[in-house]
């Protein structure tokens, strides 16, 4: 019993890890709280979703499953197109909203406020499209294989569980062996001393919203893939998103999927010993623990 | 004619307690800059605080206690300034906008436990009967409306009154120097951090007063009226009136309540039953888009904040 809910943790916990990872990289680069980044997820669930229905619709052949999978080669590909939309989004509500408020110095403060207006226009936006009718990539039922100790889990959730190890692994290495990762750690330690090293630092902001916003579309789309679609999905995501990303220490990817992980197994411990109407409050918990033991995250520095 | 004074009395009387709301929003972001998201829990808190004291007793829940109104409300305004200063002391003394992610988790929490502590609040059904100021006139629909209205114009007056003292006080020109330049109020001596805790919790206080007199107002309070949407609807109200303003405070509320309430009346008149929930959907979508263009065009909002708020300023004036 106590194995199975450690994997549901730990399933549920990559998920939130992913998203995680983009709020710290806005976070720590952009210097605010995107409260917009929840509904990034939304959006990318539902961009791959009305993708992989056009191509299931003019190429059936796409919809045959995959191996052991519930879905066709139609979502992989609907995945990699979302990560392109969803990252052109976010490039276009920079350039409408925040990238004027930067350049008018506003104060991190307006530019949460105005992430929060954003997040409330574009979310709207997608119940206005879709209507909140809960959607489904497929509506295939999987057989949960027995894994160790008694645990079950179904092939999509440990595809999913595998990509973000790998994803993870992936962004980190981008960030700690590339110029271009070079450059984002640049901007975030100091903008204008990176602007004068010869760093493009509006070429690198946009690179951080492409970053965190395709890295939203992977959650979104296994977070649909695993769960529903919903227009409330990425909202009702946003406070774990936010205590992952706070835990893990902002600014560190691998602190943030940690921490993902660890609100991840959290929630499912809530759910089997607590009850799952008290699942939500468990990331306020850890935020208020975190907030007053160690500020400065689990893999942060301190900000002094 | 009496139908319309009777509507003009209810729309003001609700306008009114979501005035309330925004003069408590003006002290914390206004005034102090301090950026609240959570306000639909502190919004609860007091209106469930007030419903607990003042409702006859009721043996599915704990409470209903029967004392006066009055006691409800200042309980409702102590109750949620306590949850803010807490709240503000985890926060305030970390990031700025730590505050707003603590905030917005506290609004979840507090719907959550508004929804599943059953024995206390009645849970998803909620709180009934909570008694309404000078019910011995509800027979008269019109005189009871109207002296609702006068109540809540009078406790709003008040609250306005004592905040525009407050904010020409030396502790709100404090509060002004804290938010535009930390560094030199500190170096004038200030303890910037007491000073944001205090005006979090006035303005807590003040939210807190406003959900009590909606519960009491409306006579039911149930969880789904404290969702997140109440704190975007303060925000939108706040924003166009003009933060930093009191008047621009209560003229935001009255009107931003004014267009939600029309196009809400437009919904239900001319788009068919099944396309409702898609244009609830829009009118969401022009609040986001509002909140967004004030700040992108007109940050100061319909009425901007005053420069001088110093009383031996504009005295030594010609």
């Amino acid at each position: 019993m106590i194995a199975q809910t450690l994997v549901d943790g730990l399933i549920s916990g990559s998920m939130i890890g992913l998203g995680a990872i983009g709020i710290t990289l806005t976070y720590s680069i952009l210097r605010f709280a995107n409260f917009a980044h929840g509904d990034m997820l939304s959006w990318g669930a539902y961009f791959a979703f009305a993708v992989a229905g056009a191509l299931g619709t003019f190429m059936p052949g796409l919809n045959e499953s995959i191996g052991p999978f519930s879905f066709g080669w139609s979502l992989p590909l609907a995945l990699i197109a979302s990560i392109i939309l969803t990252g052109v989004l976010a490039l276009l509500i920079d350039k409408i909203l925040f990238a004027r408020l930067r350049a008018r110095g506003s104060a991190a403060i307006i530019l949460v406020m105005a992430g929060f207006g954003a997040a409330l226009t574009i979310r709207s936006l997608l119940e206005f499209i879709f209507t909140s009718k809960p959607r489904y990539f497929t509506d295939a039922l999987q057989i949960t294989q027995p894994l160790i100790a008694g645990a079950r889990a179904t092939p999509d959730q440990l595809l999913s569980l595998g990509l973000a190890v790998v994803l993870v692994i992936g962004v980190h290495l981008i960030l700690t062996r590339t110029a271009a990762g070079r450059a984002m750690r640049a901007v975030s330690e100091n903008q204008a001393l990176a602007g004068l090293a010869g760093i493009d630092v509006a070429r690198t902001i946009r690179l951080v919203w492409v970053f965190g916003a395709g890295l939203a579309a992977v959650a979104g789309v296994m977070s649909g893939v695993l769960v529903q679609i919903r227009p409330f999905m990425g909202h009702d995501l946003l406070l774990p998103l936010f205590a992952a990303a706070i835990l893990g220490g902002i600014g560190s990817v691998p602190g943030a999927m940690v921490a993902g992980l660890i609100v991840g197994l959290s929630e499912a411990l809530c759910v089997q010993f607590v009850g799952a109407e008290w699942r939500a409050a468990v990331s306020f918990l850890i935020l208020v623990a975190i907030l007053l033991l160690r500020p400065q995250g689990l893999f942060g520095r301190s900000a002094t | 004619m009496i139908e319309l004074i009777s509507y003009g009395a209810f729309f003001l009387t609700l306008a009114l307690t979501y005035a309330m709301m925004c003069l408590g929003l003006n002290v914390q972001w206004g005034q102090t800059g301090l950026f609240n998201v959570g306000i639909a829990g502190f919004v609860a808190i007091g209106a469930y605080v007030s419903a607990l004291l003042t409702t006859p007793d009721d043996p599915a829940r704990f409470g209903g206690l029967g004392l006066p109104i009055a006691v409800g409300w200042i309980a409702a305004a102590i109750a949620s300034a306590i949850a803010s200063g807490l709240l503000g002391w985890l926060t305030i003394r970390l990031r700025a906008d730590y505050l707003a992610i603590a905030t917005f988790g506290f609004a979840v929490v507090v719907q959550l436990a508004a929804l599943n502590l059953q024995s206390l609040t009645g849970g998803p059904f909620g709180i009934g009967f909570i008694p309404r100021p000078f019910a011995e006139l509800a027979p008269n629909p019109l005189l009871f409306g109207l002296v609702n209205l006068a109540v809540l114009g009078v406790v709003t007056l008040a609250v306005y009154a004592a905040l525009e003292h407050l904010m020409r006080s030396p502790w709100g020109r404090v509060l002004r120097a804290i938010r535009e330049n930390e560094q030199a109020a500190t170096a004038l001596g200030k303890q910037a951090m007491r000073f944001r805790l205090q005006a979090f919790g006035v303005g807590g206080a003040i939210m807190g007063l406003g959900g009590a007199m909606q519960g009491h107002f409306i006579g039911f309070i149930s969880p789904e009226n404290y969702v997140p949407m109440l704190t975007f609807q303060v925000w939108a109200m706040l924003i166009v009136g003009g933060s930093g303003n009191n008047r621009g405070a209560i003229l935001g509320a009255v009107l931003v309540w004014a267009i939600w309430a029309a196009s809400g009346a437009v919904i239900s008149a001319f788009v068919p039953p099944d396309q409702q929930a898609r244009a609830a959907a829009l009118k969401i979508v022009m609040i986001g888009v509002g909140i967004c263009a004030v700040l992108l065009l007109r940050p100061r909002g319909i009425l901007g904040e005053s420069r001088t708020v110093s009383r031996h300023i504009e005295k030594a004036k010609p």
